[in-house]
């Protein structure tokens, strides 16, 4: 009885110790050189129903750049950490359908972490999947205005994989797929905080659509108070 | 004739969905939104819905007169074997639907147009059947409009583009092939238009076949393009990337993507992309070429004004390539260039099919088709 319950405490400290040592790793993303233009969404505002969800002519948002070159949008993810997904487990990951446009666009999830795709507008859209790594498949559904949720799920790692929409040309969000929970998205401060990383070396990657899609690495070590990682993606 | 102009419509249809990317509006096939293609209520006919819904209405309109066409031209003897096809296609769907329940769409597809084949096979017809040769285009465009539809179809349940690669490809070889139906069977055949003087026809007929397959192969580039869904993958011309010949190294390509910003098409372009444009404008050349070789050879001959629309239909042609991208892809503008491409092959091969024979054979002997051109 003594034993089993000093058992219970040791396995209790152990645990207590991997959380109290696993650290966050937080940087700031920085975009140096001047991005294209944004473009204005023609067909969008030209569209009889779409475009009266919009008073102003919307535009796309490839790069959202701060005034000091803060990178938003921008996946941030540790290399190499694979098999270590709690995806099943992990809040779902809502993406919206409003204005005929996908909301947000750029998303990072878990594997088999479940994508809820709304439909907040009073058109149909249909919602089509483009992955190409092998074991991600490609589907196509409708989903009529006001119908429940359609929930999609990955299983392969996967950066940048493709939503789309056929009915509406322009509507496109891209979902990356990391099998780890190790990762955050930019926000418009460009700052992120990847969460409570077992302390080690690793190589730290950040991911822009545009600007870095192969990703931009670095070498990191995480002690227990955590780690810091700067990146500064250049444009040529 | 009509067959052959609703074809045009259908491949100008299909150029539409194409340069709207709206080829996967609708996911299901052969129901549309899971109703009857033919019942779809009008509050679906929205943006890339309308495009593909009119594009598969109009398809299955070109397919029943292609059924009849080969009941026309096939005559009496036809009955059988049409009422055979379509016999066993519909079994063939039913068994589809027994034993591969996964594959439905398709089986809906054969028990369908199988029907349409009964159908015509019903019609009775007291018309002999055509010469041999032309009773032969028949068919061969009775297969082709329905493997045209299978693979139409496949390409929207399958995901997959190579197929959309070669559905366009097979709608231009169908379309030529209507066309030199339509030749054949029309009133200019059998009058005056074999008999024209013609000094030297074998130099000529090179040269038209030289120009056809060139067109074809410009065809082919043009199809591929258009189903990469990357768009442009040079935006300027005459010079490619402010050079003759493009960089395609990897930095550069990082180069191009990360200064994109487009809003209806998404994929990153690749080097591939950037050389298979620059080998269509190369081939333009070639074409352009070409065809001033042509017409200087038939300067004074009986087909002079064939050659003269052919060079006409070519120029347009790049003249459109070019707007195409002075335009950034204009959806009319590329949908123009579809279509004048599908006419400028069409012209190649008439005048590859009439100039074998010119004037040393009367209309009324038999003479083996040149079936479609870019066989070549
Ligand atoms: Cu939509």
């Amino acid at each position: 009885m003594k034993l089993k319950s000093s058992l219970v405490c040791a396995a209790g400290i152990l645990t207590l110790t991997q959380v109290l040592s696993a650290a966050d790793i937080t940087g700031t993303v920085t975009l140096k050189g001047t991005p294209p233009a944004e473009k204005t969404i023609d067909p969008l505002k030209a569209d009889p129903t779409c475009g009266k969800f919009h008073t102003e002519n919307p535009t796309t948002h490839f790069y959202t750049v701060g005034a000091g070159g803060e990178l938003a949008d921008a996946i941030v993810m540790l290399k190499g950490v694979t098999g270590k997904s709690t995806g099943a487990a992990a809040q779902p990951q809502v993406i919206d359908q409003k204005g005929c446009l996908y909301s947000p666009q750029i998303v990072a999830v878990q594997t088999g972490q479940k994508i809820l795709v709304k439909n907040s507008d009073p058109v149909l859209h249909n919602v089509h999947t483009t992955p190409t790594a092998a074991g991600n498949s490609e589907q196509n559904q409708a989903q009529m205005p006001a119908s429940p949720d359609l929930s999609i799920s990955f299983s392969a790692p996967e950066n940048f994989l493709k939503f789309k929409c056929d009915v509406h040309p322009w509507m496109f969000a891209w979902v990356t797929v990391v099998d780890s929970p190790y990762f955050a998205v930019t926000g418009k401060d460009g700052k992120f905080t990847i969460k409570d990383v077992p302390p080690g070396k690793y190589t730290v990657t950040a991911l822009h659509r545009k600007a870095s899609p192969a990703g931009l690495d670095k070498q990191i070590e995480v002690t227990s108070s955590g780690a810091s990682a700067d990146f500064t993606i250049e444009l040529k | 004739m009509l067959t052959a102009l609703a074809t045009l419509g259908l491949v100008g249809l299909g150029g539409v969905v194409t340069s709207h990317e709206a080829g996967m509006a609708v996911p299901d096939w052969p129901t549309s939104y899971g109703y009857n293609m033919f019942a779809l209520p009008m509050r679906f006919w929205k943006g890339g819905i309308f495009y593909e819904h009119t594009h598969r209405l109009w398809a299955t309109l070109v397919g029943l007169l292609v059924v009849l066409l080969t009941r026309w031209l096939g005559g009496f003897e036809s009955r059988r074997p049409l009422a055979l096809i379509g016999g066993a296609e519909v079994l063939a769907g039913i068994a589809v639907f027994l034993f591969r329940p996964e594959l439905k769409a398709t089986g809906h597809f054969l028990t369908g147009i199988g029907g349409v084949v009964l159908m015509a096979a019903l019609i009775w017809t007291r018309k002999g059947s055509s010469q041999p040769g032309l009773c032969k285009m028949g068919w061969l465009a009775f297969f082709l409009v329905q493997l045209q539809g299978l693979l139409g179809g496949l390409r929207v349940v399958l995901f997959k583009d190579h197929i959309g690669i070669l559905h366009g490809t097979l709608a231009q070889i169908f379309f030529v092939l209507l066309c030199l139906i339509a030749v054949r069977t029309g009133w200019w055949w059998e009058q005056t238009g074999l008999r024209m003087p013609l000094v030297d026809p074998v130099n000529l007929r090179r040269w038209a076949f030289l120009v056809t397959a060139l067109i074809f192969c410009q065809l082919l580039l043009g199809a591929s393009m258009r189903h990469q869904h990357a768009g442009l993958a040079i935006r300027d011309f005459p010079l490619a990337y402010g050079k003759i010949w493009p960089a395609t190294d990897s930095e550069s390509l990082a180069r191009y993507n990360s200064q994109r910003v487009e809003t209806t098409v998404s994929n990153p372009i690749t080097a591939f992309e950037i050389r298979l444009q620059m080998a269509h404008r190369a081939g333009a050349l070639l074409v352009l070429i070409a065809v001033a070789g042509f017409l200087r050879s038939a300067r004074g001959q009986g087909v002079f004004k064939g050659v003269l629309v052919l060079s006409g239909l070519v120029l347009l042609q790049a003249t459109l390539g070019a707007a195409t991208v002075w335009t950034n892809k204009a959806a009319d503008v590329a949908t123009g260039h579809v279509l004048v491409g599908a006419l400028s092959l069409v012209t190649g091969a008439v005048l590859c099919m009439i100039l074998p024979c010119g004037s040393l054979r009367s209309p009324q002997s038999t003479v083996v088709p040149v079936e479609s051109g870019p066989a070549h």
